[in-house]
């Protein structure tokens, strides 16, 4: 009896770690860029493409960046989301528009509404392979110093925003 | 007839439709070679089980175009590297680096070849070796008739 007690036990460990790795999402690669500056970006708006726009503008804030295009399913999904968050006005959404045309992502956000303070227009992709992007919709959240403190791949839904996003936007805006 | 004929002309895959034109070989195949060969060394995050020589993937395409454009700049494959690395992190490497965290994963095969190797030995080791067999005189005698029995027959 005891000769099968250790292969049994290998055995069940196996199907544990074989389970726990059922589990996990191999999307979700840990980003190398959380507590790094946010990379360095100039340009031009959606809206107003003679404008620019830099994550520059930005220091001295908590702010949001999320990276959609209208040929994304998920980024779909997501919207609803972010027109809930930006209802109150008081998270500062800023959105890249990645590897889009120009007209696509003006009428998707005509018909699907601006969550956004502003949108940049990244449409060869430059910016997105700084921010490590590579499954539209990303997320970031920058603090007052210009540091990524938090990334989502993939779409955020009302638990997250919930339950991590909002409360650390709190609190990196009283430090 | 003739409508049905036009109809399956229509929707008929027609290669003439869906010709695509080859993408542009680069003007110099001496740099395409090293863009390729870094290229196979680097994981498409789109599609994870390719490398992005061999995806194709719009991301996958656009970091060849990068590699190839800080090639061109003179960065050496190891600065290469060290771009991709701080965007996507070890990740993209199919060849990870060895450190603490991925200790595991590179002698972790060598650990478990000791561990049945141990095991191995442990059981061979412990196995008694045959005892002497004790045999009477009868029996012995039985034994010596068995054998000449077998040698009659075989005469």
């Amino acid at each position: 009896m005891n000769r099968f007690v250790l292969p049994l036990a290998i055995f069940a460990a196996l199907i544990a770690l074989l389970g726990v790795g059922l589990t996990l999402n191999p999307r979700e690669v840990p980003s190398p860029l959380i507590g790094k500056p946010a990379p360095h970006f100039e340009l031009p708006q959606l809206h107003e493409g003679a404008k620019t726009f830099t994550e520059k503008d930005m220091l001295g804030k908590v702010w949001m960046l999320n990276v959609w295009a209208s040929w994304c399913v998920t980024c779909r999904e997501e919207h609803p989301v972010l027109l809930d968050l930006a209802k109150g006005g008081g998270v500062l959404l800023y959105g890249l528009n990645y590897k889009d045309k120009r007209e696509d992502g003006l009428a998707w956000l005509k018909t699907m509404g601006d969550p956004y303070r502003l949108s940049v227009y990244d449409v060869e992709g430059r910016v997105g392979i700084d921010y490590g992007v590579y499954g539209v919709p990303e997320t970031y959240v920058i603090d007052k110093r210009g540091v990524i403190r938090y990334k989502r791949i993939g779409a955020l839904t009302p638990e997250i925003v919930k339950d991590k996003v909002l409360p650390l936007m709190q609190e990196l805006g009283r430090g | 007839m003739a409508r049905l004929l036009a109809f399956l002309l229509l929707v008929s895959p027609t290669p003439w439709s869906q010709a695509k034109e080859a993408a542009p070989a680069a003007a110099d195949p001496a740099l395409e070679q090293r863009v390729m060969t870094l290229a196979a060394e680097l994981r498409c995050l789109v599609c994870q089980n390719q490398t992005i020589a061999d995806s194709n993937a719009p991301l996958a395409e656009d970091l060849r175009n990068q590699v190839r454009e800080k090639m061109r700049q003179g960065s050496s494959d190891s600065q290469i590297i060290d771009f991709m690395v701080e965007r996507y992190g070890d990740f993209v490497l199919y060849r990870p680096p060895v450190k603490a965290t991925t200790l595991l994963l590179w002698f972790g095969p060598l650990l478990l070849l000791a561990a049945g190797f141990v095991v191995l030995v442990r059981r061979v080791l412990r196995r008694r070796p045959a005892q002497d067999l004790e045999i009477n005189a009868s029996e012995r005698k039985r034994a010596a008739e068995l054998l000449a029995g077998n040698e009659a027959e075989r005469r």
